[in-house]
């Protein structure tokens, strides 16, 4: 019986996620172009585009093997998985056990390592040069993310998100020092990891400065479809994740009942939107930086996440 | 029991079947049909030793003993079969199965067999001699057999210097490690150890040992002893220089061997004598093994990375594996030091899930190395390029592979990063100060060493196996032989299966853990869904049928959805590449150029990186250059200083040689003198 009623909910998140993404990618485009003085593209222009690529024909380079074909799909596949298991509405959900933080990550560092192998199949010096720096960016960010894990799961006792965010949620836990570090660095190392500015520039094509966009240069039709849905996807699951790990507020129970679900729903879309929001006007702040010193920006993640950790053992109260 | 036979007695039959097969490798090495008949041979009986450890293990049946008169007087020979050594058995007769079937089809392009066959049943022999042995000398003698076996392995190709070197190096290391166990089993056998002090030299037993702890001191002495001792087989920093030169060195199928399992002998080693022979440690020495560990594990793979030699690239990253290995067993020291069983059982359970996963993917990804070797006549990656096309069924396995080392879900070396991931976790509960700062940290260090070997393994999968072949011999590769082909995906299947059910080889472990942590996890096949839930639901679970399914059927829907209602048309176009792309496959990135990134990041301080660019005027026509040279921290701070020092006293030593009789004669005198004295002053 829990079965038939539970199942419906993950499912509802699991499509939710896929089926927000393009929208959320779509507040960030508008309000970073309204920013910047421009028009901007309508709200709903990253649906548009999907479809647009989906009808159009794939060109494929002549030497492309399968690992070219196939890795939108897992890559598609694997974000779209890792999203489906963060908590965005509600805690407790029927699979929310079945991956805790850490494996959440790692199921992203699954993505990266496809994507970063199709950008080797064709050969080209472009395809080459994002590989190799998306691997350094992910070996720096790796350790911080991990370091934030730390930090919560010190303080929860516990790596299950859905844990973590009900626990959280309930006001216990309060205002601490280290959460706020956390909260830096997983910033931080979201936006490294989602190839925002200053780490990677999602609109650039200036050949020196492309990391993401150097891997999926030779991509086309369905199959560059398939790995734009995957970034907006992965970005809707960043702000989920910092949602339900820092302002886990309106979240509904294991056990709510149809109204806390739907206040859940909406407290999701406001903070998801809110962050689209802060996005790109943190994003139009900054400059770009150089390649080589992103070391220094993801080490201060790393330190900051650090310090949240250390902090908790001098004082359980921070 | 079979046949009135304790488990302990079919073992010893299995190595005397191993040395029967050395020996007929010794008798038909030089005829053609020897090949499949000892490897085929070596074959059947491994395959009864993996069957015979399982039922161990899964019956959970009482250790088993016997005692042969050969070997020490009186006391004569101990072999003992307990869980630890059944899962050891398990694990090198694993690999020794794959590798014999793999050595059937690969054996057949071996120069000279007559060289590799003696020694390749005498050094399985020696393997599993040393996880039955259940005293110190007959433990001694059968890790000596096995280093020297594995050492004519590595000398087999003798024409070329590099593997004379690497022999050479691997003799010294070798005795290194053999002196600092011979002194840990001394400390451990206690002031009884003097002759007489008990019946024959029966203090030279493990159960005479167990029976009777050494003192605190002792017991840590030991565990430093046992950890310069084992970690030199094993491959701890610094201690690995012989390891990306040895196992390289020998033939593919034996390399996997050497880098996959006899590492895992070093571990068991160290088990053995730390957990179970030592008795009580020190908290402290489990700091120590965690940062050797943790150090072990970024520095190996940092190396990897650089490296564009295939196997030295496998060879350096199983140094990172030994790494995160070692740093379970450190956890698990700490923990159950501190009385915390349950902890202490996690980290076991994850160290010994990470020994049996790393020995099948390092074992498929050498015989990968080997393929790629038969196929194009190349280890060197800059050479090689676009495989994936010429030897498509090795690209699957090899591509699991791959991802199984780089600790990616759903696959099994993720499996066993979270468990000692999880076990990091539980670092909070331990008392020392030290610790609890201290393990974070080396957590940190593990997922660095979990995202370089992400990026070396994109690098040595994309380079050799993705783009454009970069020489002729890569364009003409062709797919290996079946055997070679069966063993591979044998091994690649068994990586996913222990990544999607984790829980039974987890199950399997408990015998073992409350052996020597007294305490194991909770049973994972009764847990609903098949999840592994390391200490409690509540606190952590992961499951990786359920993530696999949902993989599977995520990215069959995304197909399907996208062939049926959207464009299915497909035009095939030369590469696009920003408008300019180059024909010649040199334009491609190489595998220096790939790890350039991670070298200008973490080179400069870790290895001292200097480069060089040499770029021509304009208008001047000679090629320009580009040089990089990394220095190796091990020799440049251990093993360079201790070279120049021994140098420098042989040189002053040198003058010694060249005395009068009457001078040789006052130094015998003086020399005399001086003996009495400290005998004088001793007593």
């Amino acid at each position: 019986m829990a079965l038939i009623l539970d199942l419906p909910l993950q499912l509802l998140q699991i499509v939710l996620v896929v089926a927000i993404a393009p929208l959320m990618m779509g507040v960030t485009r508008k309000v970073r172009a309204r920013l910047l003085r421009r028009v901007g593209p309508p709200l709903l222009q990253p649906y548009h585009d999907l479809w647009k690529l989906m009808h159009k024909e794939a060109v494929v380079a002549d030497n492309a093997s399968w690992v070219y074909r196939r890795a939108p799909y897992a890559l598609f596949a694997i974000t779209w998985v890792a999203a489906g298991l963060v908590p965005t509405y509600a805690t407790g959900l029927l699979f929310s056990w079945s991956a805790d933080l850490i494996a959440v990550v790692a199921l992203l560092g699954t993505g990266r390592f496809v994507l970063a192998l199709a950008g080797m199949d064709i050969g080209t010096a472009f395809g080459g040069i994002g590989s190799s720096r998306e691997m350094m960016i992910a070996s720096l960010a790796e350790p911080a993310m991990l370091m934030i894990s730390f930090a919560v799961a010190l303080i929860a006792g516990t790596t299950q998100l859905s844990a973590i965010a009900a626990l959280f949620s309930t006001g216990e836990v309060g205002v601490r020092v280290s959460l706020g570090l956390a909260l830096l660095a997983l910033i931080m190392v979201g936006i490294a990891e989602n190839a925002r500015i200053p780490i990677d520039n999602p609109s650039t094509h200036l050949e020196l400065t492309m990391v993401h966009e150097a891997m999926i240069l030779e991509y086309s039709g369905r199959h560059l479809a398939m790995i734009e849905l995957a970034a907006q996807v992965k970005l809707v699951l960043y702000f989920s994740l910092i949602a339900c790990l820092f302002v886990p507020f309106g979240i509904a129970g294991s056990d709510a009942g149809p109204l806390h679900l739907a206040l859940g729903i909406l407290a999701w879309l406001a903070k998801l939107t809110l962050f689209a929001v802060l996005l790109p006007i943190a994003e139009t702040s900054v400059a770009k930086m150089r390649v080589f010193r992103y070391p220094a920006f993801l080490g201060s993640a790393f330190a900051a996440a650090a310090l949240a950790v250390f902090l908790r053992f001098v004082s359980r109260g921070f | 029991m079979v046949g009135g036979m304790s488990d302990v007695a079919i073992g010893l039959v299995c190595i005397a079947g191993f040395f029967g097969i050395g020996l007929s490798g010794a008798v038909l090495g030089r005829l053609r049909i020897a090949t499949p008949i000892v490897y085929g041979a070596s074959f059947v009986v491994a395959l009864a030793a993996v069957a015979l450890a399982l039922g161990v293990l899964l019956g959970e049946a009482p250790p088993s003993m016997v005692v042969l008169p050969i070997g020490l007087p009186g006391t004569g020979a101990h072999f003992r079969l307990d869980t630890l050594s059944a899962f050891f058995v398990l694990v090198v007769d694993l690999g020794a199965a794959a590798a014999s079937f793999y050595g059937i089809g690969y054996g057949r392009h071996e120069p000279e067999p007559a060289r590799v066959l003696p020694f390749y049943g005498a050094f399985l022999a020696g393997m599993n001699l040393v996880l039955l042995a259940a005293d110190a000398f007959t433990f001694l003698l059968s890790w000596e057999f096995m280093s020297l076996a594995s050492w004519a392995l590595v000398v087999v190709h003798h024409r070329e210097s590099a593997s004379i070197r690497a022999g050479l190096l691997y003799l010294l290391m070798a005795s290194f490690g053999t002196l600092c166990l011979l002194l840990a089993f001394g400390l451990l056998a206690g002031p009884g150890a003097a002759i007489g002090g008990t019946a024959g030299f029966d203090h030279l037993t493990f159960a005479h040992m167990r029976a009777s702890p050494p003192a605190e001191i002792f017991a840590a002495l030991a565990t430093v002893l046992a950890l310069l001792g084992a970690g030199s087989k094993a491959g701890l920093m610094p201690l690995h220089v012989w390891l990306p030169l040895a196992h390289p060195a020998a033939p593919s199928h034996v390399s996997a061997l050497l880098s996959g399992v006899m590492t895992k002998v070093g571990v068991y080693a160290f088990v053995r004598i730390v957990f179970d022979v030592a008795g009580n440690i020190d908290p402290w020495s489990g700091l120590v093994v965690v940062i050797a560990g943790g150090t072990t594990a970024v520095m190996g793979v940092l190396y990897a990375v650089m490296q564009r030699d295939l196997k030295r690239l496998l060879a350096y990253s199983t140094v990172e594996n030994v790494g995160i290995v070692f740093i379970g067993l450190g956890l698990a020291l700490a923990f159950r030091a501190a009385g915390q069983g349950p902890a202490a059982a996690l980290a076991l359970a994850a160290a010994f899930l990470h020994v049996l996963n790393h020995s099948l993917f390092k074992g498929l990804l050498f015989f990968g190395a080997g393929a790629v070797l038969t196929a194009t006549g190349e280890r060197d990656t800059e050479k090689l390029g676009g495989l994936v096309h010429t030897m498509p069924h090795t690209a699957v396995v090899v591509l699991i592979g791959c991802m199984s080392i780089a600790a990616l879900p759903p696959l099994n070396g993720f499996v066993s990063e979270w468990l000692t991931f999880q076990a990091i976790l539980m670092s909070p509960q331990l008392p020392q100060w030290g610790l609890k700062f201290a393990v974070p940290v080396v957590g940190a260090l593990l997922a660095l060493a979990a995202a370089l070997a992400g990026a070396c393994f994109v690098k040595a999968y994309g380079i050799v196996f993705l783009g454009r072949p970069r020489t002729p011999a890569a364009a003409g590769a062709h797919e290996v032989d079946g055997f070679s082909l069966a063993a591979m995906t044998a091994l690649a299947t068994l990586c996913v299966l222990i990544g999607i059910l984790p829980g039974v080889v987890i199950d399997m472990l408990a015998p073992l853990t409350r052996d020597l942590a007294g305490s194991a996890l909770p049973a994972q096949v009764e847990v609903p869904w098949l999840s592994v839930v390391p200490i409690a639901q509540s606190r952590s679970s992961y499951n990786g049928l359920v993530v696999f399914a949902f993989l599977f059927c995520a990215a069959l829907m995304a197909a399907l959805a996208v062939h049926r209602l959207a464009s299915k048309t497909t035009r095939k176009s030369p590469p696009w590449d920003c408008g300019y792309p180059l024909p010649s496959p040199r334009t491609q990135y190489s595998s220096a150029s790939f790890a350039m990134p991670i070298r200008r990041v973490f080179g400069s301080v870790v290895f001292g990186l200097t480069e060089r660019v040499d770029m021509p005027r304009p208008g001047d026509t000679r090629a320009g250059h580009f040089r990089y040279r990394l220095r190796d921290p091990a020799w440049r701070f251990a093993y360079g200083p201790l070279a120049r020092f021994v140098v420098r006293g042989a040189q002053h030593l040198n003058r010694l040689q060249f005395l009068t009789i009457r001078r040789y004669l006052a130094l015998v005198f003086a020399a005399l003198v001086v003996l009495m004295l400290v005998v004088a002053a001793w007593r």
